[in-house]
């Protein structure tokens, strides 16, 4: 369980890390938290050329507010300083509760925010959180920059829409708007450990209590971070009664939700696990949703 | 003499060492000139070897030496049957034993093909890659039924079939039993694999010194006085020129008592190079390389009176013992026997095939083949209770021996060779306690209440029983030092039971002196080279009565210099704070210190056949194994949605005879319970249909964590054991034994009203999913779930018995 080799370089600046991931192509590797990148290459599963550490560069973290209230995060600010940030607390709730399943609070010590969702683990909570939020990820390259909305990076196992040469350097996210209510579900083995399943929810209902908006996005019940868009229609426009709820999650888990089957769980179970996890977390982030208008 | 220590809650010597990091391991061992040494091993589970060159990897720089069966050459022999078969009659067994290298065949993933030796072990791994092996796949016997087909692959090609052994043992008649029982249980169970998986893995360090003329070899061994023997024996040396050393070791758990392949490959390349080489099994080959245990399938009868009165028990099953079967016997035999239990079992028949397959060797892990025996036994009389309507608890208390039925003799044969005969025992008692601790009686209350609020609890209680302390012998040299310092030495080796203290303090209350001035040396064959070995839970039992006896003998040697030196008569001399003196006038006698002195003169005369110093060396070996015994009680929590079980509480009453530390004696049972829950609800190893394993990662292998473990309360009960001088029995395994069997009865009472039986373990989320498809629950339907449990409610599951 040792590496192959590899070069090595820790450069200080944005500037030289994506010259250096430039020159190094495809098989330049960016090093943020290391907790998933470091068990890969002890395990010679991956095996690049260049490991640019990016654990130097101060300009990667940081974490503020905007004018219009939502949250920019550095793609280096460590997962634990994003979970006990007050401005995560105000704007995105959801991301906060979802942090505390993400391993350990030594592991979410270094593990990066964007390390994690460019890793884009399907098994992993922050890409189907990112989804939910509607969040959008600032990307870079030597010849400039763009921003991808989180609806259109995930697109497989382990994949997600970055060039060679680009990198994640920051995550936006929007701030939750005025009668919204949240809730992060999941089923691990143990504490700590990866999701059999996991379900993200954030919900709006208006004064009179008809749900206005659902999102429900799911940690490993497809071959990506995914969404549940015929759930949310069984939802919006209506009151969200029990036996809503209950048809919705029934619909997500068994027409959105496409989960795999392994050593932990079977497809069948997931299923379950999603359906049952879905009515759990609609039931919570609608009676959030409900509080912020009650008299 | 009175027994300060000996019980006593003494803090644990060896702990500022480990908690400083200042302790020894294995790979803390640097030496000059180090190499390091990484093993290729065989990514298949079945195959030919066809071809293997190491010239390219012989090539890369920095690497040392590439070395393959070939180069073993005489060497390259089976090993030992490290355990031979006990005499029972009509039994069958083909010893097949590994290579250290596999030669033509390889019979498992993981099998060692060749080892290189390099500069780093960065450039060992990295020059692995670099073999050239051509592997010819062959077809595996994987799945431990299918292995015994006529049609099944052959694991050995010399053999017939991948029967490695088959033994029968009976004790009456049960058929005729049988015949007059009220009614007949009959259940399959299914017990399945998982890895030992001790913190620190196996790891050798190996440096031939030709000036010195001695190989020293440090290894994470059990039991170092064998391989020091085995050792010597292979290269042809005195066994006085090799001196293995286990240090401080990060968890035994049974799989570091065997003799690898490794442990003679590391001292060759050593002898062959002229430098130290080490190499540290890292996590991943430790899946494959180091031994695992528990696959049974168990196919069991219990008939009963219509009182519960057990009139005999059979059991037909089969035990995988992986590609090779070195450790002979002791697994399955384990399982015979201590399925018996507490109880009055007046007729037995037991049989057991022990089966080859393309998987890794099988031998003992922390509790050995007893967990499936007790699994076994309490899993049918739970089914009795129910179809009987007796409450669980009662059924138990029926059946069980008498204390004053003992020794008892349950007239088959045992691993150690001997009857298996209970010393002694007092089990009711423990049963009672662990009833009250458990809130037994209020508990059906407290589930009704739960189910009103949606919530699913259940309790489980179980008894066992654990042969422990078995021969042959140990041995320890107890010295009193002119510095006044007591040193203790002895042969077994120890991986973190507090074998620095307890040692210590059997020795402290014979010589009057503070335990934490006691220094015990261990696992050294330089301090002491008699012995074999800690295993079967037996350090505290053997080797504490041979410190016993040591310090008695010591004890007498002062009295006896100090009556001459101060000319009095002995029984007027008083022993105490470390200092011997006239009973009656402290200050007219000797520190031991200053008598040590006096027992070691430089000068002068001394008596005809005076030995010098204060030193004695003892042993000690029991007729045969002392039997420890308890009750585990837990409730647990189910979420019938999820399939998701949490336990809220855990209750251990425990009775290891005599407890010479209750700290350790609670800190062995808590590990035990911890191993048993995972091995209950978490661990599985996952061997596909080609015996690949899926889940060589302690990212899907699942060990429980901190998390996982719930609060545990325990309690002793003390039945001395008549077999030693100091009363005691083992506790080593004893927390890991019924951990399944409570954790399946628990589950079943919480789903009582489904009617769910729980036969397979370790009773993972994704099985507990299975069978509640299988009795068809509808997470919606759950609401009707309420009301009392049939599990421990008589008057419900009388009107369940058909």
């Amino acid at each position: 369980m040792k590496p192959p080799p590899f070069e090595y370089v820790a450069p200080s600046s944005l500037e030289e890390v994506l010259a250096q991931l430039e020159e190094g192509g495809f098989d330049a590797r960016p090093l943020a938290g290391g907790q998933s990148l470091i068990p890969m290459l002890n395990f010679r599963l991956a095996r690049p050329s260049i490991l640019i550490d990016l654990n130097g560069v101060e300009e990667l973290s940081f974490l503020r507010s905007s004018e219009d209230g939502s949250v920019r995060i550095g793609a280096m600010t460590r997962q634990r300083a994003v979970e006990r940030s007050a401005e995560v607390a105000r704007a995105a709730p959801l991301l906060a509760e979802a942090l505390g399943h993400v391993a350990h609070p030594q592991i979410r010590n270094r593990g990066t925010l964007g390390g994690s969702i460019a890793h884009a683990d399907p098994a992993s909570e922050l890409p189907a959180v990112m989804l939910v939020l509607q969040a959008r990820f600032r990307v870079a390259g030597v010849s400039g920059e763009r921003w991808i909305p989180a609806a259109e990076f995930f697109f497989g196992p382990f994949m997600a829409a970055l060039d060679p040469g680009e990198l994640l350097v920051e995550i936006e996210v929007p701030a939750r708007e005025h009668g919204e209510g949240w809730a992060f579900e999941e089923v691990a083995r143990r504490s700590g450990d990866y999701a059999l399943v996991g379900v993200a929810a954030q919900v709006r209902v208006d004064a009179d209590g008809v749900c206005q908006r659902a999102s429900l996005g799911y940690v490993n019940a497809a071959p990506t971070a995914s969404l549940a868009p015929t759930a949310s229609e069984i939802l919006v426009g209506e009151v969200p009664t029990s036996e809503r709820i209950a048809e919705a999650a029934r619909t997500a888990a068994g027409d959105d939700c496409d989960p795999p089957s392994d050593i932990h769980a079977s497809h069948v179970y997931r299923r379950r696990l999603a359906d049952v996890l879905t009515r759990r977390a609609l039931d919570r982030a609608f009676a959030r949703a409900a509080e912020v208008h009650e008299p | 003499m009175s027994a300060r220590w000996f019980g006593a809650p003494v803090p644990r010597n060896e702990d500022p060492r480990l908690l400083a990091g200042q302790a020894l391991f294995v790979d803390d061992v640097q030496l000059p000139g180090l190499l390091h040494a990484a093993f290729v091993r065989s990514d298949l589970a079945h195959a030919r070897i066809r071809s293997l060159d190491l010239s390219a990897v012989r090539a890369h720089p920095g690497v040392v030496g590439a070395y393959s069966a070939e180069d073993l050459g005489d060497l390259c022999i089976a090993g030992p049957v490290l355990v031979p078969p006990p005499p029972i009659e009509r039994l069958e067994f083909h010893a097949r034993t590994p290579l250290p290298l596999a030669r033509d065949r390889v019979r498992h993933v993981g099998e060692a093909i060749a080892v290189i030796v390099a500069e780093s072990r960065y450039i060992a791994e990295d020059a692995a890659e670099a073999v050239e092996l051509e592997l010819e796949p062959l077809e595996p016997a994987v799945e431990l039924e299918g292995a015994l087909a006529p049609d099944a692959p052959l694991v050995h090609e010399d053999l017939t079939s991948n029967l490695a052994a088959h033994v029968i043992q009976e004790k009456g008649d049960y058929h005729t039993a049988r015949e007059g029982a009220d009614r007949v249980i009959r259940r399959r169970f299914r017990y399945d694999r998982g890895v030992s998986g001790a913190l620190e893995n196996r790891g050798i360090v190996a440096w031939w010194d030709p000036h010195d003329g001695r190989l020293s070899v440090w290894d994470t061994t059990q039991a170092p006085i064998p391989v020091r023997n085995a050792l010597a024996a292979t290269f042809g040396l005195s066994e006085s020129q090799v001196r293995v050393i286990a240090p401080f070791i990060g968890g035994g758990f049974g799989p570091k008592i065997m003799f690898y392949g490794e442990e003679i490959i590391l001292p060759w390349i050593s002898l062959r190079l002229g430098r130290p080489v080490k190499w540290i099994e890292d996590r991943y080959e430790s899946f494959f390389a180091t031994t695992q245990e528990r696959e049974q399938i168990h196919d069991a009868e219990l008939a009963v009176a219509a009182d519960g009165t057990i009139l005999g028990v059979y059991d037909d099953f089969l035990h995988d013992t992986g590609a090779y079967d070195p450790y002979g016997l002791t697994v399955p035999i384990n399982s015979q026997c201590t399925l018996l239990g507490p109880y009055r079992v007046p007729n037995y028949y037991s049989e057991f095939k022990v089966v080859f397959t393309n998987k890794p060797i099988v031998t003992p892990v922390r509790g050995a083949g007893r967990q499936h025996g007790v699994f076994v036994m309490e899993r049918l009389l739970d089914a009795a209770a129910q179809e009987l309507g007796i409450d669980r608890v009662e059924i138990r208390r029926r059946n069980y021996l008498d204390p004053d039925e003992f020794p008892h003799d349950h007239e088959i044969l045992y691993q150690d060779s001997a009857h298996l005969t209970y010393d002694s025992g007092n089990y009711a008692p423990a049963l009672e306690r662990a009833a009250t601790l458990i809130d037994y009686e209020a508990f059906p209350a407290e589930q009704r209440k739960a189910r009103e609020d949606g919530r699913y609890v259940g309790l489980g209680i179980v008894s066992y029983v654990e042969g422990t302390g078995i021969g042959p012998y140990e041995g320890a040299r107890v010295t009193v030092e002119p510095s006044g310092t007591v040193c203790v030495a002895t042969g077994v080796g120890t991986q973190g039971q507090g074998h620095f203290t307890v040692f210590a303090q059997v020795v402290a209350d014979q010589l009057g002196v503070d335990p934490a001035h006691v220094r015990v040396v261990t696992g050294d064959t330089m301090e002491f080279h008699w012995g074999t070995g800690t295993f079967a839970s037996r350090g505290a039992v053997v080797a504490g009565n041979a410190c016993h006896a040591a310090a008695q003998a010591v004890r007498e040697k002062i009295f006896t210099l100090a009556s001459h030196l101060l000319e009095v008569s002995e029984d007027d001399l008083e022993l105490a704070d470390g200092r011997v003196a006239v009973k009656g006038a402290p200050d007219h006698g000797f520190d031991l210190a200053d008598l040590a002195a006096r027992a070691n003169p430089l000068r002068g005369a001394v008596r005809p056949g005076t030995e010098p110093g204060l030193e004695a060396t003892s042993y000690f070996g029991p007729d045969r194994g002392s039997t420890a015994s308890g009750v585990h009680a837990l409730i647990l929590e189910v979420d019938p949605e999820t399939a998701l079980v949490k336990i809220l509480r855990y209750v251990v009453v425990h009775d290891c005879g005599v407890v010479i530390n209750p700290t350790i004696v609670e800190g062995q049972i808590h590990g035990g319970v911890a191993l048993g829950i995972g091995n209950a609800f978490y661990e599985q190893l996952h061997f596909d249909e080609s015996g690949q394993l899926s889940n060589a990662s302690f990212m899907d292998y699942l060990l429980p964590t901190a998390s996982e473990i719930p609060p545990i309360q325990t309690e002793h009960i003390e039945t001395p054991s008549p077999l030693n001088p100091l009363g005691v029995k083992g506790v080593g395994e004893a927390g890991a034994i019924p951990v399944a069997a409570a954790f399946a009865q628990a589950v079943e009472n919480a789903l009582a009203p489904l009617g769910i039986e729980v036969l397979e373990i370790p009773l993972s989320p994704q099985r507990l999913f299975d069978l509640l498809e299988r009795v068809g629950v509808e997470s919606r339907e759950l609401g009707g779930l309420g009301g009392p449990g049939r599990a421990g409610d008589p008057a419900k599951a009388a009107e369940d018995a058909p």
